[in-house]
């Protein structure tokens, strides 16, 4: 029980700094949008005119630190603002309409490439020296290797562009009515998938070759050995013996590469226009939307410490020893 | 009802390690019986080959190591004859190990009970998870560890907890033969007595044979009914425990070597003398007589021609100095 609270103290404490750190950020942009509008037309306006589109965007002069007050309580009441871009929609219905299509997208993608990565590395790991364990980790490397961006043009270009076999962008056709039936979600999915696959191939690599070497190494363990002497079914050796145990650290990693799959998710919800969160927080930073950039990094940043906490307690389940706290021996 | 057959005969056996220098000999042409409900004790320095050996009786052989030579049969029937198949249900079944490392032998992530419940299940098909459960429970008895630590996780557990729950797991299915490669080795003193004595027990009431492996010559001395000792993969003495004193001169130039480096704390002047030099390196061995450049009897003759264990007396005895007809060789040494 220690274990938890700490764990979500940790929780609110990030979440703060984010929070701050998601305030000051934008603060340090040049300008503001009241003024890029302004300047838009070259003198015509007079400087009353800026003030009214200052506060009709809600753009305040206040000092600092007020702002900052204003700022957690709003956020924290969900009252994040008026879009710029899709004045007068608010920027809690713009993320509201974007967010669950990068969790669809990325979410899945990801999950996919975890489970059959940490399947593949346990049987290459099992037939080590055999022909896929030789090649599969080479494999799977070059393709990580590969930026997300690129990856993302190429299949792009060669699968939609040349052989149109799949949509050049967006995530479902205009043809069909949004909903629960057929013909939308097939077209979801033929609109998801290549964006799917490109983040499935360029993280696959980091679970498949991270699980093998785990396994290799757990393998290698003396309660591996004795559980074989046993007489326990290879099956269960190789599942709860060995694979339970070398699962650990992919764990971990699934925590740190979080990071990493949000800012990845956004450069191919770019290059497919998925109109995802990533794509969002892209079109308002090019037009200084600050308060959809300031509600997307925190949702984006919540949603890294979300699933951190999510892998924090989920390790706890996993690993007895960490279930206590304290000193472990 | 005790079959007079042995329960474990070692034939001739070879044990190599594939290296890139070619084949490393870790145990050359070992011969041994073990007699049910018998204690008998392998001693030897590390690197000696003894757990070599014992995962060789397990087939349980790791790391490039294979049977090159010889034959293992366990109650009559020949281990590397097996199936996979057969071989999982046999071993454990007839014999079992207790690991040298209790530490690192059970799973970290799963309860004592489940891993003893596993033994239960893979060998009993029939067997309900409750009733593993109820034998496992026996077994936690029999070791004198309370049934509440059955739901603990391994780090929760002492060294010494952690190696009675290993051998009320190696007893689980009451095996013939018991291989216990240096089970008190990492655990303290005290709690190395406790175990022992429980061993002890524990034999004496179940009735298997131990093969009890230890660098410790006096604690297999006390253990065990014979005792044999190896030296760079050979057995170089194989002898009743009974005569393993100072005082008796009739072993293995090793052997005496060994009995002079156990401190006696019962003598006025105490004494500790070890044996000058290493252990041999297993790649580069020395010719003749794999001891004779630690020996202090050694002669020429130790260093061109290998000695084969003779009777002596009762004892197996690999020295040329206990061989009648070599014997003149030695004249002019004491």
């Amino acid at each position: 029980m220690r274990y938890v609270t700490q764990k979500v103290l940790f929780f609110v404490v990030c979440l703060w700094a984010a929070m701050t750190l998601n305030f000051i950020l934008p603060r340090m942009i040049p300008g503001n949008p009241a003024l890029a509008m302004f300047a838009k037309f070259q003198g015509q306006l007079n400087p009353q005119a800026l003030h009214a589109l200052e506060l009709q965007f809600g753009f305040s002069h206040q000092p600092i630190l007020l702002q900052y007050v204003n700022y957690l309580k709003s956020f924290l009441t969900l009252h994040w603002g008026l879009s710029y871009t899709y004045y007068p929609t608010p920027v809690a219905t713009v993320i509201a309409h974007s967010l669950p299509w990068t969790i669809g997208l990325v979410g899945t993608a990801t999950f996919i490439a975890v489970v059959v990565g940490t399947v593949l590395g346990i049987y290459i790991s099992w037939r080590r020296g055999g022909v896929l364990d030789n090649t599969l980790p080479v494999a799977t490397m070059f393709l990580q290797a590969m930026p997300y961006f690129w990856t993302g043009t190429i299949l792009l270009f060669v699968f939609a562009f040349e052989l149109h076999w799949f949509p050049l962008g967006h995530a479902y056709s205009n043809t069909v009515t949004p909903g629960f039936n057929g013909p939308f979600i097939a077209s979801v999915l033929r609109h998801g998938l290549l964006p799917g696959l490109t983040v499935f191939l360029g993280s696959l690599s980091g679970w498949v070759i991270g699980m093998r070497n785990n396994m290799v190494n757990t393998l290698g363990e003396d309660y591996v050995i004795f559980a074989e002497a046993k007489g326990v079914s290879t099956w269960r050796v190789m599942s709860s013996y060995a694979a339970r145990n070398a699962i650990l650290p992919q764990v971990t990693s699934f925590a740190l590469a979080m990071g990493l799959i949000v800012s990845g998710s956004i450069l191919t919800e770019v290059v497919f226009s998925y109109p995802g969160i990533g794509f969002q927080l892209t079109n308002a930073v090019l037009s200084q939307d600050l308060p959809l950039i300031q509600a997307s990094f925190l949702i984006i940043a919540v949603s890294v410490l979300v699933v951190n906490l999510i892998v924090d307690l989920l390790y706890a389940r996993l690993d007895p020893r960490v279930r206590q706290g304290g000193e472990t021996h | 009802m005790v079959s007079e057959q042995p329960v474990l005969v070692l034939r001739d056996v070879s044990i190599a390690y594939d290296s890139p220098a070619g084949p490393v000999q870790a145990v050359s042409h070992v011969n041994l019986e073990l007699m049910p409900n018998t204690i008998v004790g392998l001693i030897g320095e590390s690197g000696s080959g003894k757990s070599t050996l014992a995962t060789g009786i397990m087939r349980l052989l790791r790391g490039g190591a294979h049977l090159t030579h010889g034959e293992i049969l366990i109650k009559g029937q020949n281990v590397y004859d097996m199936d996979a198949k057969t071989l999982r249900k046999f071993r454990w079944e007839a014999m079992s190990m207790v690991f040298q490392s209790a530490m690192t032998v059970l799973n970290p992530v799963m309860t004592v009970e489940q891993q003893m419940v596993d033994v239960f299940l893979a060998h009993r098909p029939g067997m309900s998870k409750a009733e593993a459960l109820q034998k496992s429970y026996a077994l936690l008895d029999l070791v004198r560890i309370a049934r509440k630590h059955g739901k603990s996780y391994p780090h929760e557990l002492s060294g010494g907890m952690k190696q009675r729950i290993v051998i009320a797991i190696a007893l689980a299915l009451d095996p013939a033969l018991v291989i216990m490669d240096e089970p008190t080795t990492a655990l303290d003193v005290v709690v190395q007595r406790s175990i022992l004595e429980q061993i002890q027990d524990l034999q004496q009431e179940r009735h298997f044979a131990v093969l009890f492996i230890s660098h410790d010559f006096s604690l297999v001395a006390e253990l065990a009914s014979r005792v044999a000792i190896m030296y760079a993969g050979r057995f170089v003495e194989v002898t009743e425990s009974g005569g393993l004193t100072v005082s008796d001169q009739d072993h293995h130039p090793y052997t005496q070597g060994l009995m002079r480096a156990i401190p006696r704390l019962t003598h006025e002047d105490v004494v500790i003398e070890g044996i000058p030099g290493h252990p041999p390196d297993l790649v580069t061995l020395p010719t003749g007589c794999a001891y004779h450049p630690r020996c202090p009897y050694a002669v020429p003759l130790c260093t061109v021609e290998r000695p084969e264990p003779r009777d002596w007396q009762g004892r197996l005895i690999a020295c040329h100095r206990f061989d009648p007809q070599k014997a003149g060789e030695f004249s002019h040494v004491s």
